[in-house]
């Protein structure tokens, strides 16, 4: 068991490398850089654009320089000094943007992941054992909806009907007053009411498809004999779906909650978008746009390696769960 | 997947075999072992002799729901192709007196309770004193009859022939008046016309970038499957790292790098190439994996063994094996092409404005005063869209079970 996670490891490392490199470069690909785009802003509002401040700008942030000198300089910066890189835009290091959004983002995730599994698993399982009935029907009608409507459509569609029903002013996680207020109960109440939009919008995809995936994997798994033993041996029939089946059937779930971790940081960013929420997923659009370098990169770097991260997690899990994995791998 | 042989040559082979090694035991044995009826009837006689594709084409007709997603997507896509024709005003002509216009009623029953031909009312619009909105009211008493196959605005099919002829539309006289038959947006164009256009672009990027996968997927996935060894590893490894950048961020990633300036065909096509740079990996892995499992039957060692060429085996006798599956895969991920340039249009990263896709459409519905005022610019294209997603799931399914060769 060690072994194998020792050399998926070292295996890792000259993947993240190679990662880094690709992200960075896919960031320096658009002509130009920050600045040319900042100066097309300002001429386009019909600021002045000072030349000579541009100049000591791009002196400064060493855009004039080639891609491998920058490169070299931000990757030292963040695995030598810990110092992720200064956002032109926003005029504050890389880290402190990151890390304020970072919070209410992987709440958010972490929410709807829960409530996407603790409503898929339950629910796939009562289709399974009673299959062809009613509220399976309605079960898989609404999995159907739910895996074929993309999720920032849906957004606009709850965003509309919330609107148009309930007059709510739907839209960020907090109210007016309390957007800019420090950290209080009433705050925390407030959010909660605002929190159940995204929520419902960002876990009804992943449920959707969790219920079909449990319910085709219980259903695979009570046609076999030893559920049939274990009935004539009279063990009650809740607790021997429960005990049996349901944790063979949860072997897909090991496999992808690995990808659940690069998710939770980049927010579901469509949807973000569509509901103005204050997680990364919006910033990191707006840093690709404007050519954010420091930002971006750093964001498609963490992505990235939360991906690698992730896809070794679930393997570990898989491989501690099922023991034949652990004998091949 | 072999094209099956007529069944009663092996089993009366098996029967002489089987009756030389074991002995007769009891009475009811003998049952068994007497020789099946060598004749056939005409039913299952069809059934042993015809081709895989017959099969596949018979299992797939019982599918109902497969069925009926075909059928809308070749409506969706005939209307795609046919889109200047289909729709009966130019997407860029607006109609200044009818700005966030709601749908026109279509009507064939008159005031009078009589039933005439398809016609609509006409329209006024006032303005409401208080919020000086527009309100569209109809009038009775002046009916604009709807024709088919009439003259129109002129324009050119796929920019070859010149025509004016369009399906349906109110006729050559009528110029202030429109038939919306989803309403108009906030210049007054109509945005029927515009989710024809639309669809043009939306389900063509979704067929090219899987094709472009497709292609890379075969060629790359077959050689890795076919070759083994170093080979192998080094392309699985490949693709192994492609799949550790997440998607979304990669496709916002390259769409920000294409300049903003481009013109409208070239966007499109670096659209569809970043689309399918990332799909390819899936399919190569699948077609790898059969290519291995495939390289040890036997009716490879016999091609072999006859002379053919690797080239020919490849071809002639692995491909068509797996095609089946392949074609299913292919429907089920076409969705996500699709899915995925709507976002990025979306976003405003991908198509923009005055190319015409139903993410640039929805994109012109994102704001609150749409949303408020005129919801049909942002249901139409999202039921399109939804529609189209279903359409080719089911299709998928339905293609998946009638390729799956252990299904019965």
């Amino acid at each position: 068991m060690l072994g194998y996670i020792l050399r998926r490891i070292g295996m890792m490392i000259p993947t993240l490398i190679v990662i880094s490199m690709i992200s960075f470069i896919i960031i320096q690909l658009p002509p130009g850089d920050y600045l040319t785009s900042y100066a097309a802003t300002l001429r386009a509002t019909g600021d002045a654009v000072d030349e000579a401040e541009l100049a000591s700008l791009r002196e400064r942030y060493g855009l004039g320089e080639p891609i491998y000198v920058q490169y070299y300089k931000w990757m030292s910066g963040i695995l030598l000094r810990g110092d992720w890189g200064q956002s032109m835009e926003w005029r504050k290091p890389v880290k402190e943007l990151i890390w304020e959004r970072m919070a209410l983002t992987v709440f958010l995730s972490l929410i709807s992941i829960l409530v996407s599994w603790f409503v898929a698993i339950p629910v796939g399982v009562f289709s399974a054992t009673h299959q062809y009935s009613i509220p399976d029907y309605l079960f898989s009608a609404l999995s159907f909806i739910g895996a074929g409507t993309p999720g920032f459509m849906l957004a606009m569609v709850v965003m509309w009907v919330a609107m148009r029903q309930f007059g709510l002013n739907v839209g960020g996680l907090f109210s007016e007053e309390y957007i800019l207020e420090p950290w209080s109960w009433a705050k925390v109440v407030d959010m909660l009411k605002h929190l159940w939009i995204p929520v419902v919008v960002i876990a009804f995809e992943s449920t959707a498809g969790s219920i079909r995936t449990t319910r085709a994997n219980v259903l695979d798994e009570l046609n076999k004999p030893y559920v049939e033993t274990a009935r004539a041996k009279g063990l009650r029939e809740r607790n021997l779906v429960w005990k049996y089946p349901v944790r063979v059937a949860m072997n897909p779930f090991f496999s992808t909650v690995g990808w659940t971790l690069a998710g939770l940081i980049s927010g579901q960013t469509l949807i973000a978008v569509v509901l103005s929420l204050q997680t990364n997923g919006p910033m990191m659009l707006r840093a690709l746009r404007s050519q954010d370098m420091y930002l971006a990169g750093s964001f498609l770097f963490l992505l990235s390696v939360l991906t690698v991260i992730g896809t070794l997690v679930s393997d570990v899990l898989l491989a501690w769960v099922d023991p034949r994995i652990r004998m091949e791998g | 997947m072999t094209v099956s042989e007529p069944q009663d040559l092996n089993t009366a082979e098996v029967q002489a075999a089987t009756a030389q090694e074991c002995p007769p035991l009891e009475s009811n044995s003998e049952e068994h072992l007497e020789a099946p009826a060598a004749v056939l009837d005409a039913e299952e006689d069809r059934l042993y002799v015809a081709g895989q594709w017959q099969l596949m084409w018979w299992k797939f007709r019982k599918h109902k729901m497969a069925l009926v997603g075909a059928g809308i997507l070749i409506v969706f896509y005939l209307i795609g192709i046919f889109c200047e024709f289909v729709a009966p005003y130019n997407p860029e002509a607006y109609f200044i007196r009818y700005k966030m216009a709601p749908p026109t009623p279509l009507r064939i029953v008159d005031a009078t309770g009589k039933l005439r031909a398809p016609f609509v009312y006409h329209r006024d619009r006032s303005k409401d004193p208080e919020t000086l909105r527009d309100i569209y009211t109809e009038n009775n008493e002046i009916t604009y009859p709807v024709h088919f196959f009439v003259k129109g605005e002129p324009y050119k099919l796929w920019g070859i022939w010149e025509s004016d002829i369009h399906l349906f539309g109110l006729g050559p006289d009528i110029e202030d008046q429109g038939v919306f038959l989803f309403g108009a947006d906030r210049m007054g164009r109509d945005l029927f016309s515009r989710l024809c256009y639309g669809a043009r672009l939306s389900l063509s990027i979704g067929l090219i970038g899987v094709f472009l996968s497709l292609a890379l997927g075969i060629v790359l996935g077959g050689i890795s499957g076919y070759y083994g060894g170093r080979i192998d590893t080094a392309i699985q490894r490949v693709i192994e790292f492609i799949r550790t950048i997440p998607t979304i961020p990669l496709w916002m990633a390259l769409s920000a790098a294409l300049p903003a300036d481009w013109p409208v065909v070239k966007m499109y096509f670096g659209i569809t190439i970043i689309l399918s740079l990332v799909g390819w990996t899936g399919m190569a892995r699948v077609v790898r994996g059969r290519f291995l499992s495939l390289r040890q039957e036997d009716f490879v060692l016999a091609a072999r063994l006859c002379g053919s060429s690797e080239f020919r085996i490849i071809i002639r006798h692995m491909v068509p094996s797996f095609l089946s599956h392949i074609i299913a895969s292919l429907t089920l991920s076409i969705p996500g092409q699709i899915l995925g340039e709507t976002g990025l249009s979306y976003l405003g990263l991908g198509l923009r404005a005055p190319a015409i896709s139903w993410g640039v459409l929805l994109q012109e519905a994102q704001n609150i005063r749409s949303l408020a005022q005129a919801p049909w610019l942002l249901f139409a294209p999202a039921l399109a869209v939804i529609l189209t997603v279903f359409a080719f799931n089911f299709l998928g399914d339905g293609l998946r079970d009638a390729a799956d060769p252990y299904a019965r």
